[in-house]
C-alpha cells in the first residue's frame, strides 16, 4: 500500500500549500489537487461509487470557489493571522492528537481489518434481498432509502438558501420598483 | 503502530484544517478549511472500511464472488451521502462569503466587526 501512503502525503502537501499560499488562487487550485488526490484514493480503497461522486463534487466545488474569488483585485490580497486563534488551535489540536492516539491504540480495529459486526448482513443479502448487484446502491437506495430523502432535502435546502442570500433585490423593493415604473 | 499510520496522516490532515478555521483571517481560507477538514472525516470513513485484499462491494454474473471477500460496503454509501451534502454546505458558504464582500468590501472577518444596516 506504498501508493496510498504516497497521497496521504500528497494530500497533506496540498492542504498547507492551500493554507499558506498568499494568492487566494493558487490556494483553491491546491484544494483541487487535494480533492482530486482524495478520489484517486477512494478507487485503490475499493469505493468506486464514492470516488465518482467525489471528482464531480471537487470539480463543482473548485468551479464555485474560483467564482469567488476570480474577477476581483483580492486575489493578491491575504490577510494575516489571529495570532490568539493559532495558539489556542495548536494547543487543543496536540491534545486531541494525544486523545486520539490513546483511542487509535485500545479501540479502533487495525487497518485493513473491519470490524464487520453490523454491515455483513448487507453483501449477504442485498441479492436476495434487493436484486441490485451492486451493494452500495441496495443500500443507499432501498435499506436506507430514507437517508437519501434526507440528503435530498438537506441539498433543495441549501439552494434555496444560496438562491434567497444571492437575491440582489429584495422583494418588497421588487413591488415598490415596479409600482414606481408604472 | 504502522498498522494505524493511514489513520494518523488522516488525523494530521484534520488537525490542518481545523487549524486554518481557526487561525485564518481571510473568510475564503475559512472555508478552505472547512472543506479539507471534511475530506479528511470522510477519508477516515473509508479508510476505517478497508480490508486487506478485500474487492469492491459489487457482484458480477460471470464471476464467482464471495460476500466474505468484500469490503464494507456500510461506511461508502452513507460517505456518498455525506458528499454530496458537504458541496451544498460549501455552496451555501461561498454565497455568504460573497454577501459579505458585496457588504464591506473585504474578505478580512476582523474588519466586519460594525453593524451596519
Amino acid at each position: 500500500m506504498i501508493e496510498l501512503y504516497v497521497l496521504l502525503g500528497l494530500m497533506i502537501a496540498g492542504a498547507i500549500i492551500a493554507i499558506e499560499v498568499r494568492n487566494l488562487l493558487s490556494a483553491v487550485v491546491a484544494v483541487g489537487i487535494v480533492g482530486l488526490a482524495l478520489s484517486i484514493i477512494f478507487l485503490l480503497l475499493k469505493a468506486p461509487d464514492v470516488a465518482l461522486t467525489q471528482i464531480v463534487v471537487e470539480i463543482v466545488a473548485v468551479i464555485l470557489l474560483i467564482r469567488a474569488t476570480l474577477h476581483r483585485e483580492i486575489a493578491q490580497k491575504s490577510c494575516g493571522t489571529r495570532p490568539f486563534g493559532a495558539f489556542m488551535g495548536i494547543l487543543f489540536l496536540g491534545l486531541a492528537v494525544v486523545a486520539a492516539i490513546v483511542t487509535f491504540s485500545s479501540g479502533l480495529s487495525p487497518f485493513g481489518e473491519p470490524l464487520m459486526t453490523v454491515s455483513r448482513f448487507y453483501p449477504l443479502n442485498a441479492i436476495a434481498g434487493t436484486g441490485a448487484t451492486n451493494v452500495v446502491s441496495s443500500i443507499i437506495l432501498d435499506y436506507r432509502a430514507y437517508d437519501t430523502l434526507g440528503e435530498a432535502t438537506v441539498l433543495f435546502t441549501a439552494v434555496i438558501g444560496v438562491l434567497t442570500v444571492m437575491r440582489s433585490v429584495g422583494k418588497k423593493k421588487e413591488e415598490d420598483l415596479q409600482e414606481n415604473h408604472e | 503502530m504502522n498498522a494505524y499510520m493511514p489513520y494518523v496522516l488522516c488525523m494530521i490532515l484534520f488537525s490542518i484544517g481545523i487549524y486554518a478555521i481557526l487561525s485564518k483571517r481571510n473568510i475564503i481560507k475559512i472555508i478552505l478549511g472547512v472543506v479539507i477538514a471534511e475530506y479528511a472525516v470522510n477519508l477516515f470513513l473509508v479508510l476505517v472500511a478497508y480490508k486487506v485484499g478485500g474487492r469492491s462491494a459489487i457482484f458480477s454474473e460471470t464471476q464467482v464472488i464471495l460476500p466474505e471477500s468484500m469490503v464494507d460496503p456500510l461506511p461508502h454509501a452513507l460517505v456518498l451521502t455525506s458528499i454530496v451534502i458537504g458541496l451544498a454546505t460549501t455552496a451555501f458558504l461561498i454565497a455568504l462569503a460573497i454577501r459579505l464582500y458585496g457588504k464591506y468590501g473585504t474578505f478580512d472577518i476582523t474588519r466586519m466587526r460594525e453593524l451596519r444596516g
